[in-house]
């Protein structure tokens, strides 16, 4: 089907249903015009992003959109389109497995080297991060953290250039605090995917972590990249905490109030 | 690309969690993961999935000329095929140690534990035979493949129908599905891997273990036995040593899981033939 057709579709779709719905998109859609404040002209094909006067004269595009050269906006990723008017913010909420660094996103990762300068690390990305050994709290030349291979460490991703390697840090550069990066000690850490791992990041829709909060108290860390740091009391609770959140994936609210109860009463 | 060791902080859990006796997924000790079979459109495609591991196993035949000193043998072929949408450590082309112990195990667990009747898939003695081949293709890896596969592959060919045949002075006809109902290949017996690994030096022992639990064991074992209890093959290649008390202790759990995975598959026949409304030999 040619893209023409599909814009015309998405139009007419939207003008029966005015209030906001959930827009499923999939890779190629264009985004209509009218949709991204853009002016609807006679000619869909001339409209051009700079010229309207009545709404905001720039859109910011998140992840998953991506401007074409004819100034038309298209998706790259099969998801939920979603807007925000602060900034006029557009982007696709999608889920994969494979990470991709995007700078200053938080992630979880295991040291699997050291060289001179640099840990490398393993953060779900294709290649191996670079975390270097300075980029801790009060890190100097002569007094540096320092860390086996295999070990947790929460970070993030400060630089991440397409076809390079990701730079973490483990420190506010700006005050040059730790803000909470750092070593995990103890605990167990397990991969969701990364849908997943971005709702529980979100206070409003991780409810499967305030409702295992009701039952007994555990710290946890989430990383963009899919993975999992969990620590409680005891191993019981810590394998019913991990096994909660594997399983709440695809769950509604009801049901993962109703599976965190059944679980907790088991134990 | 390189596997990914798991993290300290994983390795010790998972050893404190065993000597606390729980396992990281809630299971028991001994317990199997939860085990579903579902058949293709046609005779001899399996899928099977345990927990997240799957594996899809898929069953053809053709004549062939037997070889000349066993003109009476048909064959069976297994072929292992692991592509990189198992697990991103697998590539094409270039066999892991794995596949190979993979490829290894479904052979001698099946194929030399004569559970194929091979006499049987004799058409015309020294001229034709039949030449049936598995091929097993790993789709999702959590742990556990032997077993999965094993499953899938015996579960296939109990599944498999071969065309029927008339020989008419030396002459072959295969008869279509329409002409005549396919065959079903005659199997002596039911032989099901249970795989084990051993933490702690051998203290702790689990059975079905994950891939997590693989890649912190110190050693393993996987046992082949079918429902009469005979032991079809034993295989235990590298890792810590055992004491005797603990192999026998190892083939008691193994004749339970045995009988119980053997039930489940007669019980998916079943409810498959019902369905196809044919009836099944047992």
């Amino acid at each position: 089907m040619a893209p023409k057709n599909k814009k015309g579709q998405a139009d007419a779709a939207d003008e029966s249903t005015s209030a906001p719905t959930l827009r499923v998109i999939l890779p190629g859609d264009q985004l209509p015009p009218h949709e991204a404040n853009l002016p609807t002209g006679q000619d869909e094909d001339a409209v051009s992003m700079m010229i309207d006067q009545r709404a905001p004269p720039t859109i910011k595009l998140g992840p998953g959109l991506t401007p074409m050269d004819d100034d038309t906006i298209i998706s790259v990723k099969a998801g939920v389109l979603n807007h925000t008017d602060i900034g006029n913010r557009w982007w696709v909420e999608s889920n994969q497995r494979r990470y991709v660094a995007a700078p200053g996103e938080s992630v979880i990762g295991i040291v699997t080297g050291k060289t001179g300068e640099h840990y490398k690390m393993d953060i779900g990305t294709a290649q191996p991060a670079l975390l270097p050994v300075l980029a801790f709290e009060n890190a100097t030349k002569k007094n540096r953290p320092n860390f086996n291979i295999g070990d947790l460490l929460y970070c993030r991703v400060a630089m991440a250039n397409k076809d390079m390697e990701a730079e973490l840090d483990c420190v506010n550069p700006t005050t040059g605090k730790s803000d909470g990066f750092g070593e995990l000690k103890g605990g167990f850490a397990f991969k969701v995917s990364l849908g997943l791992a971005r709702r529980l990041l979100d206070p409003r829709q991780a409810v499967v972590l305030r409702e295992l909060g009701k039952h007994f108290p555990f710290e946890t860390a989430v990383g963009m990249n899919g993975k999992v740091w969990i620590n409680s009391a005891s191993t019981a609770h810590t394998i019913l905490i991990a096994n909660a959140i594997k399983n709440s994936e695809f769950l509604s609210t009801a049901q993962c109030q109703s599976m965190v109860k059944k679980m907790v009463e088991r134990i | 690309m390189k596997e990914t060791e798991p993290s300290n902080n994983e390795r010790e859990f998972l050893l404190q969690a065993l000597k606390d006796g729980h396992r990281i997924d809630g299971r028991k000790f001994y317990d199997f993961r939860t085990l579903r079979l579902s058949f293709g459109s046609e005779f001899g495609a399996v899928e099977v999935q345990l927990g997240n591991t799957r594996v899809l196993a898929k069953v053809s035949c053709e004549v062939v000329r037997p070889y000349t000193d066993k003109p009476t043998e048909g064959f069976v072929h297994f072929n292992t095929e692991m592509s990189p949408m198992a697990s991103s450590t697998f590539e094409i082309g270039k066999q892991t140690n794995e596949e190979i112990l993979v490829s290894r195990l479904i052979e001698k667990a099946l194929r030399r534990s004569r559970a194929i009747d091979t006499e049987g898939l004799c058409i015309v003695a020294g001229e034709k035979v039949w030449s049936v081949r598995v091929d097993i293709h790993f789709l999702d890896h959590d742990g556990n493949l032997v077993d999965a596969a094993c499953i899938a592959a015996i579960t296939a060919l109990m599944h498999f129908r071969r065309p029927e045949i008339v020989v008419d002075n030396g002459e072959v006809t295969l008869l279509s599905i329409e002409e005549a109902n396919p065959v079903p290949l005659s199997i002596y017996h039911i032989p099901i891997c249970v795989s084990f690994a051993f933490f702690n030096k051998g203290q702790h022992v689990i059975v079905d273990p994950t891939y997590l639990e693989e890649q912190v064991k110190e050693g393993d074992m996987t046992m082949t036995l079918n429902i009469h209890k005979e032991v079809c093959a034993l295989s235990k290649a590298g890792g810590i040593s055992l004491e005797m008390d603990q192999i026998l202790q190892c083939t008691r759990i193994a004749v339970v899981k045995v009988t119980e995975l053997t039930e489940q598959i007669q019980a998916a026949l079943d409810a498959d033939a019902k369905k196809r409304n044919i009836s099944r030999r047992k």
